[in-house]
């Protein structure tokens, strides 16, 4: 049973890396870092590292997406100042 | 240098890597052993001291220095963040027009937010018992806070969020750490050691010696250090504006 959940976190985890890998929009790999955020703390929790699972969940689901969407944004609003200004 | 060339360097350093990493492999523990002997000395000095949670032990207790380290770190990253971030001549402040939040998000947000600010305290409160503390609490509350941007609007998460108070709170939280710290060294033994205050009562929240205490500080530290860093990121991102024809 606990072996049957190991894998199928493992694999979930495998998964959502290599999709976050392979999105290039940086506004979408925000969130798939979170759905990996998620996916690693699951893991975490089935190998009895609850402490470690909190600590990824609160920065690697919620901190980490919302300090890339802040900065995807600043950029964008740059960008479009420079199109209006021409 | 050419593509050949780093093709060349990254094969070089891949094979060293799998070479090492196999030689390694075979002296490591069995995967999920239930006897690890580095695990068995933490639990009996965790109940030594009369904390619950025995990974706050080793973070508090017995590697509370490495914990110092740690805090600092992130310490000295807000306070790069926030030199890197600030205002400069060439920019100025727009105030940003309020934003229409749809009602749904908006009562969620609102009905989140003081849930998610309690969670976030209990898990700082009880660190030492069960698995969360300062580090994990800190974030949650920091966080939660900011609800309030997602379901209201950016003005009014600056009117409950001066950002001041908050800078002051984040170096307290790293000198409070500090200070306890001497306390060992001033009560003779020495920095950082657990024999400050007495061990209490194995299992509830006054037990551990200073492990609630040291606690306590990195989730007040840590709490702030969010703030300010996500304050510094979201003025970026809303309020400063280049200073056009320049």
């Amino acid at each position: 049973m606990t072996d049957t959940l190991l894998l199928i976190s493992l694999c979930a985890v495998a998964a959502t890396a290599t999709a976050a890998v392979l999105v290039r929009d940086p506004a979408r790999q925000a969130l798939v870092l979170s759905v990996l955020g998620l996916a690693l703390a699951v893991l975490f929790t089935v190998l009895q590292a609850p402490d470690v699972a909190l600590s990824q969940l609160a920065v690697g689901s919620a901190l980490t997406p919302l300090l890339i969407l802040l900065s995807v944004r600043k950029v964008r609003r740059r960008g479009r100042r420079e199109e209006d200004g021409r | 240098m050419s593509r050949r060339l780093r093709m060349w360097i990254l094969a070089v350093g891949a094979l060293g890597f799998a070479a090492l990493f196999c030689a390694a492999c075979p002296r490591l523990p069995a995967f999920g052993g239930d006897s690890h002997p580095y695990g068995e000395r933490a639990v009996r000095a965790a109940l030594a001291h009369r904390t619950a949670n025995v990974v706050a032990a080793v973070n508090f207790d017995q590697r509370a220095f490495d914990t110092l380290g740690e805090e600092s770190i992130l310490f000295a990253s807000v306070l790069g963040t926030v030199v890197l971030l600030r205002q400069t001549r060439e920019e100025r402040e727009v105030p940003p027009a309020p934003a229409r939040v749809p009602l749904p998000v908006r009562r969620y947000a609102l009905l989140l937010l003081p849930v998610a600010l309690v969670v976030g305290l209990y898990v700082v409160a009880h660190g030492q018992l069960s698995p969360g503390g300062g580090f994990q609490g800190g974030v949650v509350v920091a966080t939660a806070l900011h609800l309030l941007y997602i379901g209201a609007d950016y003005r009014a998460l600056e009117r409950v969020r001066p950002v001041g108070v908050y800078e002051i709170g984040d170096a307290a939280g790293e000198g409070a750490y500090l200070v306890l710290g001497l306390a060992g060294l001033v009560a003779g033994s020495s920095f950082l050691a657990n024999t400050v205050i007495g061990y209490g009562t194995f299992n509830t929240l006054a037990s551990g010696g200073i492990v609630p205490l040291l606690n306590m500080t990195v989730g007040m530290e840590v709490a702030c250090a969010v703030v300010v860093l996500l304050a510094r990121f979201l003025d970026q991102a809303v309020e400063i504006e280049e200073e056009s024809g320049r």
